[in-house]
């Protein structure tokens, strides 16, 4: 008896984007009912090679097989038809539904005039059972914890028959007993045939629960591990990252005594649930203080409140010894504050407006923007195309709109002007997030070249090779406060990771 | 390129003019009329001297409306109460026009004046209302409306009637010297007779200045920016130290200013006072002039006269006994349709820029050719 086809089998995949090819010969195997994880760097190509599995959208090249049959997705909808469902990192449901709601929500059974409650309910309830995916159907979603939500994702893509299912990055938001509670339903798909896709890029989860791996690298897939318990989470490490890759590093301090920023008992609340509690740091100038912290820990709301878009409930930000509390954002940025954005799309661009629109954005007051109250066009243009030059901004020019690059060309787009601008502090959040390889090392050689002439750098990041590479000083955020000050010389990311998820923030508090 | 432009600012237009006439010809055939009869007495009644002045007046008007409506709509602010706000500033302006006996020049300055306060004051309560109690937009100007139809109802029959005239109600008629005058001696000194009884209104260069102010202001000064960037992405001209309730109360106070002034032409070139004649209705012929444009001073321009020029064809379709009102549904399949079209024009060539862009910029792959 021959073995069942492969649930999965990719073969030569090819993505380009503008200016980037994000999948260069991808090749995946997945055999029927495994875990099977796939890992890789940022910006390596995962999720392209996702949402060509799913049917976000069509390769250039390569072909896509399920179950043995060749297939051609031309939407979500192809992708679903044939057993395959998403679980997305940031999740789609309605927070003002029930559980039950949410999960029929387009797929309710009933006429189209009535809707039938107790069966979905009844079906729902026997799902959840079944895999071990505990939620209760009339909670509603806006009243569930992050766990519970995820599970609820999941039940989703069950609900509408998935056999084959990818998470993305399903743990980046949870803490480590919900982790366990996640592999175990995991487990228990598995057990009843269903095949998981697990994308990650915490190699320590990855080797416990997964069956097989493929690591994916600059858009290519380096190897295939059909026995994880041969190789170890290091091993890993250098075949996502290969040996010739930069790393971030910084060199000899070049911390200077002024205080660039100083953040004195900020607090942040709402309703009564703090979520900034009496934070206080400082960044002297020539210095990188990396933020580390799980996801919606506060960090974001942290950059929102020094950059002035998000009033703080009370406490003190001093920029280059300045009182900035009751300032607006515009005189904070003309004090020389420069700003990465976490998201780039949410409000870092202009999407429809040209480069060299985009370029004046959040320095429209100042030269080469402006001449007084009017926008300098001619002044801006030249610095747009310095801007493309040195930071390698890869666009048939400076007229084009800001959507027509990549995810990539946009961020160094961004980086290039806040650094251009020649800041005194620069709050960044995720500067290297999506870019590849080569750009990331132009990111970090500019933040170097910057501290050593005294710029002061708040650094917040997922990546923690970079905040640890980076950091001339590391914090770790945890539900809103400091609760670590740790030395990026001594520490490894497990133990920063460990500080992170507040497994050590009895020992450090 | 600038080629490629131009064709693609143009096709979205075209093809909603071709849809319109399509739809109210399908229109008059139903209704048993002969849409090309139709339309040979709408050109009839555009075609001629007396029939353009009439465009070119009510063009100018529309136009200056048009900006007014377009600076909110700019960075997503709906103005939908400039209707509102205009006869707000025109009931003022003309209630202190009749009383002052200033010299002319004098007089209509203080007007302009009173009347863009006056409509800027109005429009400013619902952006008040905004970044204070988070009151929508377009919520509270469409109300502001109804208020505004209360307060001159009032204060038209009572304070600011021109007891004079026991039959209608209006202001006070504004003095001769005090008028904005025609530009027909203008034209007679260059060599060009208009007929009598048709004035080109002096108005028409008070539309172009106010053209190149909302050019200049939107396009190139820092103000601008900032109003494009709140349009654009709120959140990133937040960021970027856009403040974005003075944003609203700025813009909101422009936008009534400029309805104000919108109004000047029927009060100190046509009618020269305000009472019941006063046009109705200008507030939304803004709104429809502003989509059509798609909020660019030139897109206005052409748009401003295209309205007029269908409003002033379809007076003259009583000749051939056809309805009035088959200009409106030339107005309204026009609006929808071109709203429409570029939509789909916008998203065609976001597509071509992206592939463009992306040919241009593309990595070469080993082993593998790009695709052009």
């Amino acid at each position: 008896m021959s073995p069942p086809p492969p649930a999965i089998e990719l073969r030569d995949i090819v993505k380009r984007f503008p200016g980037v090819v994000a999948n260069n010969g991808v090749n995946l195997t997945v055999r029927p009912a495994t875990i099977h994880a796939i890992v890789g760097e940022n910006g390596a190509g995962k999720s392209t090679l996702m949402k060509t599995l799913y049917g976000a959208h069509r390769p250039d090249e390569g072909t896509v097989e399920v179950d043995g049959v060749e297939q051609h997705f031309r939407s979500p909808r192809d992708a679903i038809a044939v057993g395959i469902g998403m679980v997305f990192q940031h999740f789609m449901l309605a927070d003002n539904l029930t559980v039950w709601e949410n999960v029929v929500l387009g797929q309710e059974p009933g006429s189209s005039l009535r809707l039938n409650r107790n069966e979905a309910r009844r079906r729902l309830s026997e799902l959840s059972t079944r895999y071990g995916l505990h939620v209760d159907p009339d909670a509603v979603i806006g009243d569930l914890g992050v766990g519970s939500r995820q599970r609820v994702e999941i039940l989703k893509v069950l609900y509408r028959g998935a056999r084959i299912i990818i998470l993305d990055e399903p743990t980046a938001v949870l803490v480590p007993q919900e982790v366990e509670e996640l592999f175990a339903s995991l487990r228990e798909l598995v057990a009843s045939g269903s095949t998981v896709i697990f994308i990650s890029h915490k190699l320590d989860e990855v080797l416990s629960v997964a069956d097989a791996i493929t690591v994916i690298r600059q858009g290519k897939t380096v190897a295939e591990v059909h026995d994880p318990s041969t190789v170890t989470a290091r091993q890993l490490a250098e075949m996502m990252v290969g040996s010739e890759l930069p790393k971030p590093t910084t060199g000899a301090s070049t911390v200077r005594d002024e205080k660039a920023l100083v953040v004195s008992n900020l607090t942040l609340r709402d309703g009564t649930r703090a979520i900034l509690d009496d934070v206080c740091l400082e960044a002297r100038q020539g210095e990188i203080v990396g933020i580390a912290g799980v996801e919606g820990n506060g960090q974001t709301e942290l950059l929102e409140c020094i950059l002035g878009v998000q009033a703080a409930t009370s406490g003190r930000i001093e920029l280059g010894g300045l009182d900035m509390s009751g300032v607006g954002t515009r005189v904070r940025r003309e004090q020389g504050l420069g700003y990465i954005p976490e998201d780039r799309h949410h409000d870092g661009l202009m999407l429809s407006a040209p480069l060299w629109e985009n370029a004046a954005l959040g320095h429209q007051t100042q030269t080469p923007a402006a001449k007084g109250a009017w926008i300098d066009r001619v002044g801006l243009r030249r610095h747009t195309d310095k801007i493309v030059q040195d930071f390698d901004v890869r666009t048939p020019g400076v007229d084009v709109a800001a959507y027509a690059l990549s995810g990539g060309n946009q961020q160094k787009l961004i980086v290039g002007r806040e650094m251009t601008a020649a800041p005194k502090v620069l709050i960044a959040a995720h500067p290297t997030r999506g870019i590849d390889v080569g750009a990331q090392a132009a990111v970090w050689e500019s933040l170097r070249v910057a501290r050593a002439e005294g710029l002061g750098v708040l650094l917040v990041s997922a990546d923690l090779d970079e905040l640890i590479g980076l950091s001339d000083r590391l914090l770790v955020i945890l539900r809103g406060r400091i609760v670590a000050t740790l030395d990026p010389q001594t520490i490894t990311p497990a133990e920063l990771g460990s500080y992170m998820t507040g497994a050590h923030a009895g020992v450090a508090a | 390129m600038r080629l490629a432009s131009a064709r693609r600012a143009l096709t979205a237009p075209a093809m909603a003019l071709s849809v319109s006439l399509i739809i109210a010809s399908v229109a008059l055939l139903v209704s048993g009329h002969n849409p090309l009869r139709a339309y040979q007495a709408m050109w009839a009644n555009v075609d001629g001297a007396d029939g353009f002045v009439t465009v070119l007046n009510y063009g100018g008007r529309y136009y200056v409306m048009g900006c007014a409506v377009a600076l909110g709509f700019k960075m997503n602010l709906f103005n939908i109460g400039a209707n509102g706000q205009y006869q707000v500033g025109a009931l003022f302006a003309g209630a202190v026009g009749g009383a002052l006996h200033l010299p002319g020049p004098i007089n209509i300055f203080i007007m302009v004046l009173v009347a863009c306060a006056a409509s800027s004051a109005w429009a400013f309560i619902p952006g008040v209302l905004n970044v204070t109690r988070r009151v929508n937009v377009v919520v509270a100007t469409i109300m502001m409306n109804g208020v505004a139809a209360g307060l001159i109802g009032y204060l038209l029959r009572t304070k600011f009637r021109d007891k004079a005239d026991v039959m209608t109600a209006h202001t006070r008629t504004i003095a001769e010297n005090s008028r904005i005058p025609s530009l027909n001696r203008l034209l007679r000194l260059v060599g060009y007779h208009l007929p009598s009884n048709t004035f080109l209104q002096g108005y028409l260069v008070i539309s172009v200045l106010v053209g190149v102010a909302f050019y200049v202001l939107i396009y190139r000064s820092r103000f601008g920016f900032d109003l494009r960037a709140s349009g654009l992405n709120a959140a990133a001209a937040r960021s970027s130290g856009v403040d974005p309730k003075r944003m609203v109360l700025t813009t909101m106070a422009l936008s009534g200013a400029l309805a104000g002034l919108a109004a000047m032409s029927v009060l100190l070139s046509e009618q020269y006072e305000y009472g019941d004649r006063f046009p109705a209705l200008l507030g939304f012929t803004g709104i429809t002039v502003a989509l059509l444009g798609r909020n660019s001073p030139g897109g206005i321009a052409a748009s401003a006269f295209v309205v007029a020029a269908i409003e002033q064809g379809s007076r003259g379709l009583v000749t051939v006994d056809i309805p009035q009102e088959i200009g409106q549904i030339l107005q309204g399949t026009l609006l929808v349709a071109a709203v429409i079209s570029y939509e789909v024009v916008r998203r065609r060539s976001q597509a071509a820029t992206i592939r463009e862009a992306a040919r241009r910029t593309a990595v070469p792959v080993p082993g593998a050719a790009v695709v052009a």
